[in-house]
């Protein structure tokens, strides 16, 4: 089972170099770049903006029913929300559904393509696949934190339109919240644990999608795994990137 | 030609190929054919570079593929065409944009240069009005024609065929056999056909290598096997009732 494990491992790592030897032409890997923003970047955008309002306005108004004592000034609604929304809900929770979304999508499409031995017909042409099909993907995801960035945003305004809305704060309250003890790095913290994660994004669900063996039924298989393992990892390097960035 | 010399691949304790050695011709097309689990597969994949053999040497006109260093094989590669059992179009492209892929990857022609040499591969492959049609618009006798334009569209001294007929209308399976026996002839090409169907044997079999439990069994034309005495290809072919009657006709003919 272990060595199982690390030889799955080993073959992640060999994949990964394989992903960036022998490069595409440029001409049509332009092409295949723009095509992977607009699938799993542009194509999350809605999904994320509509979680990201909601959760951020439970998030707030979870923290108003919670206090109860009246000597907590209620400026601590909008500090909660901003602090949840940015460290946590933004860059992982988002990440973890992502990994559903994008890594099912990444996963079914690329392993469709082994079943139908469209892989095999780029390896007999002379490419390399694995540039050919992953590079592009991890480029893409590097604007992986402009989406987080909106999640944020929208995460901060959802918490802010149900504290104020739904009469648990004041709007300047709510404002002061947001602004008290605000630490920039946070910020640069949550960000740095998106890159990391979008690279877990793109090339997990490509690595189940690309060594995947079978019929139609072992995708759906091969995307189940990739999004558990996808979800493992990121949960993972989000407590080891926790505790080298913020633990002091 | 393609000359195989005492290939051997094994996988695991099962050994699949067992000294395989042969010459593919230029300018004919020469069919694998034999039972499932008989090596054919392996053998074709090797001859791709899919697999790589244990034993043996496989060279391309002179170029032993083993000797080779990456970029040689790239080239090499460029200079092969293949059609898929199942065509493996690319789903996201057009019929064009298929067909034109291998131009786009690998030569520096203009988009216009390209749209020239692909709409005179797809008119000789007589695909029509299926330019901008994705795989999944088109039926499976017109997936195969593009399969075909495709492999044939940067020129290629090799074509590989495997089952290309698999899936195909007897009427379909023949007009696409031909088209394929047509094409190397017309561009002085080595393919090689990896089928069971006997009908491709019979309609195109200008060289064919028999495989049986991984090793060559028995190879020749088609005109040779209504004469051959070898008890395994005669098992074979003559599995179905309709080559039977047509041996025994042939037989009687020649009396």
């Amino acid at each position: 089972m272990l060595i199982r494990y690390l030889s799955q491992i080993g073959k992640y790592f060999l994949m990964l170099k394989e992903v960036f030897n022998k490069p595409t032409k440029w001409s049509v890997m332009k092409g295949l770049i723009f095509k992977e923003i607009d699938d799993l970047v542009i194509d999350s955008l809605g999904i994320v903006a509509f979680i990201s309002f909601f959760v951020g306005g439970v998030v707030s108004i979870q923290t108003a029913l919670n206090l109860t004592n009246p000597l907590i000034p209620k400026y601590l609604i909008g500090f909660a929300t901003r602090q949840s929304v940015i460290l946590e809900f933004a860059p992982t929770f988002i990440s973890v559904i992502m990994a559903g979304k994008m890594g099912s999508f990444i996963t079914s499409s690329i392993g469709t393509m082994r079943v139908t031995e469209q892989i095999d017909a780029l390896e007999v042409m002379g490419v390399n696949s694995l540039n050919y099909l992953v590079f592009p993907k991890i480029i893409a995801l590097l604007l992986y934190p402009f989406v987080i960035g909106i999640a944020m945003f929208l995460g901060i305004l959802g918490g802010w339109m149900a504290g104020v809305y739904g009469g648990f704060t004041s709007s300047v309250e709510f404002i002061q919240g947001l602004q008290s003890e605000f630490i920039p790095f946070h910020i640069a913290y949550a960000f740095i644990k998106t890159i990391v994660f979008a690279m877990i994004l793109a090339t997990i669900p490509s690595f189940h999608g690309y060594y995947m063996k079978g019929g139609a039924l072992e995708v759906g298989k091969a995307s189940t795994v990739a999004f558990v393992w996808t979800s493992v990892v990121i949960i993972l390097a989000n407590y080891i990137l926790t505790q080298l960035l913020l633990a002091k | 030609m393609i000359e195989v010399k005492n290939l051997e691949k094994s996988f695991g304790d099962s050994k699949v190929l067992k000294g395989i050695t042969t010459t593919f011709e230029t300018g004919k097309t020469n069919l694998i054919i034999g039972q499932s689990g008989s090596g054919k597969t392996v053998l074709l994949k090797s001859l791709l570079g899919i697999h790589t053999p244990d034993k043996g040497t496989i060279s391309f006109d002179g170029r032993i593929y083993s000797d080779l260093t990456d970029d040689e094989r790239r080239e090499l590669r460029t200079e092969i065409g293949m059609v898929f059992q199942g065509s493996a179009l690319f789903d996201s492209m057009t019929v064009e944009e298929n067909v034109g892929f291998p131009l786009k990857m690998f030569t520096t022609k203009t988009p216009a240069e390209i749209k020239e040499r692909v709409d005179i591969v797809i008119e000789r492959v007589k695909l029509i009005d299926a330019n901008h049609k994705k795989p999944s618009e088109i039926s499976g006798g017109m997936q195969k024609r593009v399969a075909i334009a495709r492999a044939i569209v940067n020129n290629p001294k090799y074509l590989f065929c495997d089952e290309p007929n698999s899936g195909l209308d007897p009427k379909t399976a023949i007009v696409i056999d031909n088209l394929i026996q047509e094409i190397t002839q017309e561009y002085n090409i080595t393919t090689v056909i990896n089928t069971h169907d006997m009908n491709s044997v019979m309609e195109i079999g200008e060289k064919i290598v028999f495989l049986k439990q991984g090793i060559l069994a028995w190879e020749g034309s088609k005109k040779d096997i209504f004469k051959t005495d070898n008890e395994a290809i005669v098992d074979f072919v003559y599995s179905s009732n309709l080559f039977k009657k047509i041996r025994k006709a042939q037989n009687k003919e020649e009396i």
